[in-house]
């Protein structure tokens, strides 16, 4: 299968993507912070054409579907809104810096999904055969992806408060001079949490009507379910502190953290540890 | 007495109303949540009640940790999160109104200090060309100013978007409509299960609590089928359904395809395609059994688990039967038969039947051949049904929810004002969110004003 062949190279694209990034964050080269987003755009470029690939490798076998089908599927489609949502951050608000500390939950999506997993492609159980698997993957993986995004960014926060509290008049010393200011990232957080948390809620909405379509019922307390509403209130949690005193900066990145946390346990959690509705994204390892 | 009453509500009100409540709210739901993903609800499993020591049991079920969803403790806290919710939107919205339908037309100096997005122009001509210019641009560039004159100065003041402020509100509300939703089909609506076997109708439904529930109108499974895949996994489960009023099929109801993801709603109740079975019960197996060495081959007719004599005095007994074998005999597919076969005087031989391979049935070199032919017995399907009348209202609730989200998040009130003074004139910007977009826009306005002469 090629399909294979390219996802190994976008792993590896990502890979030296990331290596790059922490070179940049040590020399502060600008030029090197340029490849570094570059390799990632060109890992994103075959990581695209991977996924088309496999699409049509799955037509040909006979069994045609969207390649979001099991647990392999999905986070290969994981890493590539993650990597896709840091490059409209990179293009859009220019801190390719945060690249060192978002590609790598791409990447270690990708080398996850390519080396411990059985990637051939499986057909479709009648459960899966409606186009809202289309809709609701897309939307709630694009959603995961900003608040992995947005985790990525608090962490960065959370270094530069912790660094900046100890001797505040190094401000501006060593590594951290390369870190947005604290402002910046407080701000690049609560944007990406807004780009995700109206997806997380189409995501949530989509996976509703799907099973009311499917199942006849909206909303039946399923793990799955009830992880997404997990998330959902967390996230609500943090765009309400944003208005509150005393929950602003350091609450603020730690919830967002947690957030992130949560949505793991949401999207593999709860198929690794809890039994429910949602048996076809388990792991076949 | 008065005031302690007074501070009471004033006391209540504020509870309420504030944010602390719903991060204490909106992290007390995601915490509770948990409890439900991890044990069991509803329905408990033995193996679970066996595993689980008596005083625990015991206290999880008090605390209604089984039906964690609908406890009373879970259901009140969504009733105070809904009142947190009624009460700071009512709080806040009246002065969100005011800002939309009273707006600040004339900026007063400390205003004008706060505002970072300003540029000045000179201006020589009289005021009222001034303002007449002034008051065209402002309209081709942005939107059309109201005029006020304040101390001398004109003020034009023009704005977009104004209603982008309520939003979040609009986000409330939805949540309420989803609510009423629930609401509304937990009242007047159901749940329930049907089996129906092939060839048979039924008119009424098991419920969740084992009553039976009537239709109205009869369903009749006129067929059940499964299709597989090559590699033996279920491809399709398909039910061909017919309605029937009065004995008679409904036209457009008649022979309708029910397969997973496609469902059948008659009369505002829905039956989705959910399980399947053999309704085996006294149903028979049909064996032919043909000597080796030529002769008249024999039919017999069994059922499951019971055993046939033959002429010869062997015994034949069947196991067990499917319709589809494949998971139990890769590389075979079809109908097929376990049986025990006890010749006179030997030990009993257990071998697999096949319909559709007769060749295998011949490689077993014994001196009788036996055949499997297939049964009289009938599928059944089982189907979920549902009626639920609220989840329209659910739908329009979460429509309001994405269209307001996309307003809160991605929409801003943007405000322009003009001050003209004696010889000169200042343009001032602010936006509700999303400052630096706007400032760009800002620039591109200010740029061109900053252009004119006037």
């Amino acid at each position: 299968m090629t399909s294979s062949m390219f996802f190994n190279v976008a792993t590896i694209a990502y890979l030296i993507s990331m290596i790059v990034f922490f070179a940049f964050l040590a020399g502060r080269n600008k030029t090197i912070g340029f490849a570094g987003s570059l390799i990632a755009y060109a890992g994103l470029a075959v990581h695209t054409l991977a996924i088309g690939l496999r699409w049509k490798e799955s037509y040909d076998m006979g069994v045609g579907h969207a390649p979001m089908s099991n647990l392999y599927e999905s986070i290969v489609f994981f890493a590539w809104t993650i990597v896709l949502l840091f490059a409209y951050i990179d293009l859009k608000y220019k801190y390719r810096i945060i690249g060192a500390f978002v590609i790598p939950f791409a990447l270690l999506g990708m080398a996850w999904a390519q080396l411990g997993m059985n990637t051939g492609i499986e057909p479709l159980v009648p459960a899966l055969q409606s186009n809202w698997l289309l809709y609701h993957v897309i939307t709630c993986f694009l959603g995961y992806a900003a608040f992995a995004v947005a985790c990525g960014i608090s962490i960065m926060y959370l270094i530069k408060a912790a660094l900046e509290g100890n001797d505040s008049s190094a401000q501006a010393g060593g590594l951290m001079s390369m870190f947005p200011p604290l402002k910046v990232l407080d701000d690049l957080n609560y944007r990406a949490i807004m780009i995700g948390f109206p997806l997380l809620t189409l995501g949530i909405i989509t996976g509703a009507a799907w099973a009311n379509y499917a199942w006849g019922t909206y909303w039946s307390w399923d793990p799955k379910e009830t992880w997404s509403l997990i998330v959902w209130f967390v996230y609500a949690a943090f765009l309400h502190a944003r208005f509150t005193r005393g929950w602003v900066g350091k609450r603020a990145a730690w919830l967002s953290v947690i957030g992130f946390a949560a949505t793991i346990f949401c999207y593999l959690g709860v198929n690794l540890f809890l039994s429910g509705l949602h048996s076809y994204g388990g792991s076949k390892m | 007495m008065a005031t302690n009453e007074r501070s009471f509500v004033q006391d209540s009100t504020d509870f309420f109303c504030s944010l602390k409540l719903t991060l204490f709210l909106l992290i007390s739901l995601a915490l509770t949540s948990i409890i439900g993903t991890v044990l069991p609800q509803g329905q408990l499993p033995p193996e679970y009640v066996a595993q689980i020591s008596p005083t625990k049991l015991q206290i999880y079920s008090k605390l209604g940790f089984f039906d964690m969803y609908h406890s009373w403790w879970f259901i009140s806290l969504l009733y105070i999160f809904s009142l947190n919710l009624v009460s700071c939107s009512i709080k806040r919205l009246p002065h969100v109104f005011k800002f939309v339908s009273e707006p600040t037309l004339v900026l007063t100096e400390s205003a004008r200090n706060a505002y970072s997005l300003r540029r000045e122009i000179a201006v020589s001509g009289p005021m009222e060309k001034c303002r007449e210019s002034l008051a065209a641009f402002l309209g081709a560039e942005f939107s059309s100013p109201v005029v006020t004159e304040h101390n001398g100065e004109l003020h034009l003041f023009s704005q977009k978007s104004a209603w982008s402020r309520l939003g979040v509100y609009v986000v409330h509300l939805s949540i309420l409509v989803i609510f009423v939703g629930a609401i509304i089909g937990s009242l007047s609506g159901y749940k329930g299960f049907v089996s129906i076997v092939e060839g048979t109708s039924i008119n009424t439904v098991e419920g969740r609590n084992g009553n039976q529930i009537p239709l109205g109108f009869e369903v009749l499974c006129e067929k059940f089928s499964v299709d597989f895949y090559a590699t033996g996994a279920p491809k399709e489960f398909r039910s061909i359904l017919t309605v029937l009023e009065n004995g008679k099929p409904v036209p457009g109801y008649s022979q309708v395809k029910v397969i997973v993801n496609h469902p059948l709603t008659y009369k505002g109740i829905t039956f989705y395609q959910s399980s399947y079975g053999q309704a085996s019960e006294g149903s028979e197996h049909y064996i032919t059994v043909t000597p080796r060495s030529g002769g008249t081959p024999e039919k017999i007719a069994v059922h499951e688990g019971a055993a046939v004599t033959l002429a010869d005095g062997t015994m034949v007994k069947l196991l067990e039967a499917t319709q589809e074998v494949r998971e139990f005999a890769p590389g075979f597919s079809g109908p097929a038969a376990r049986i025990e076969v006890t010749r006179k005087g030997a030990t009993p031989q257990t071998f697999i039947i096949f319909k559709d391979f007769p060749e295998m049935n011949a490689q077993r070199g014994d001196a009788l051949i036996f055949g499997y032919d297939g049964t009289n017995a009938r599928m059944y399907t089982g189907l979920q049904v549902a009626k639920d009348p609220g989840v329209w209202v659910v739908w329009l609730g979460c429509t309001l929810m994405v269209v307001g989200l996309y307003i809160a998040f991605f929409m801003s009130h943007k405000r322009i004002w003009l001050v003209i003074s004696k010889g000169h004139a200042r343009i001032y910007g602010n936006a509700s969110k999303n400052q630096a977009a706007f400032e760009m826009q800002f620039d591109a306005i200010a740029e061109k004003f900053q252009k004119l002469k006037i």
